[in-house]
């Protein structure tokens, strides 16, 4: 019987270097995803926001991480130009 | 744990005394700006005409006249193009413009991806019509691809890729489209054709596929 690899979810942030992998977690891990929730918490002190991808033509944005997402982005604000 | 989700973009908080985007509002918006481009145009095509009749010797004012009935929504046309205005990856960072680019390709379709390998813009279905985004704002394409919005919108780094700005933008539209269209500052909005003669030939393809969308 084969053992199933859990998958790996990622926060990045978009900066000048394209972007930055700040935390990375497996839905087992609870140190990894604790580590994650931290990561995330600073980012949104520093003035970021978490967006999660919901498949194409869908985003949202979230105030916590939220754990079963493949990947959370975090991003600046916009204003008008 | 469970995520809490927010619908509004919190950018909205910032720009309170504007009234939220509706399909209504915009439609006003619009009809404003055909009249300011007709204020324009009607007093200098009037006067033009109005010269030949009285005095067909002052050729010479009425063609200034003419041009200037020209070249004034021809300015508008012009800022609202420039929002589709493709930055150079600056030097040494050209690593960085890659990277950025990957991300953006994992926020989109193959078709979507292909579109900003030409044209460096991506397109993308609204509820208001089709956006095409790039790195310095964004044209929505409306009316069956005979109506373009242009809209101003920066991300406060003016060191990130244009993929990641591209990004912030996508996923802002995609969070909450209204909240993006007030957020953003409306540059110009007018005939797609006017916005396309004046767009780079580059990124013409994408208002295109945009028009295309619609039809």
């Amino acid at each position: 019987m084969g053992r199933s690899i859990p998958a790996m979810s990622r926060l990045i942030r978009m900066d000048s270097t394209g972007h930055t992998t700040l935390a990375e977690w497996t839905a087992h891990d609870a140190e990894a995803i604790e580590r994650a929730v931290t990561a995330f918490r600073e980012q949104l002190d520093r003035g970021y926001f978490g967006m999660v991808s919901r498949g194409e033509g869908h985003a949202e944005q979230v105030r916590e991480l939220p754990v079963d997402a493949d990947l959370v982005i975090m991003r600046l604000p916009i204003s008008g130009g | 744990m469970a995520a809490e989700a927010s619908a509004a973009l919190p950018e909205v908080a910032e720009v309170y005394w504007r009234p939220r985007v509706t399909p209504a509002r915009l439609k006003r918006r619009e009809r404003i700006w055909t009249l300011y481009t007709l204020a324009h145009l009607i007093p200098f095509i009037g006067t033009a005409a109005l010269l030949m009749l009285v005095e067909p010797l002052a050729f010479a004012v009425a063609a200034i006249c003419l041009v200037h009935a020209w070249i004034i929504p021809a300015l508008y046309a012009q800022r609202g193009a420039n929002v589709l205005l493709l930055r150079l990856a600056r030097p040494g960072h050209e690593e960085a413009e890659r990277v950025s680019v990957g991300l953006l390709g994992d926020l989109v379709s193959h078709d979507a991806r292909d579109l900003h390998a030409r044209t460096g813009l991506v397109t993308e279905r609204g509820t208001l019509g089709t956006w095409v985004v790039g790195p310095a704002g964004a044209v929505l394409v409306r009316h069956r691809g005979r109506r373009s919005d242009c809209w101003c919108v920066r991300v406060a780094d003016p060191d990130m890729p244009s993929g990641d700005r591209i990004a912030h933008l996508l996923l802002a539209l995609r969070a909450d489209e209204a909240g993006f269209a007030t957020v953003a500052n409306l540059a110009f909005s007018g005939a797609t054709w006017r916005v396309r003669r004046r767009t780079k030939r580059a990124a013409r393809p994408a208002l295109d596929v945009a028009a295309k969308a619609l039809r």
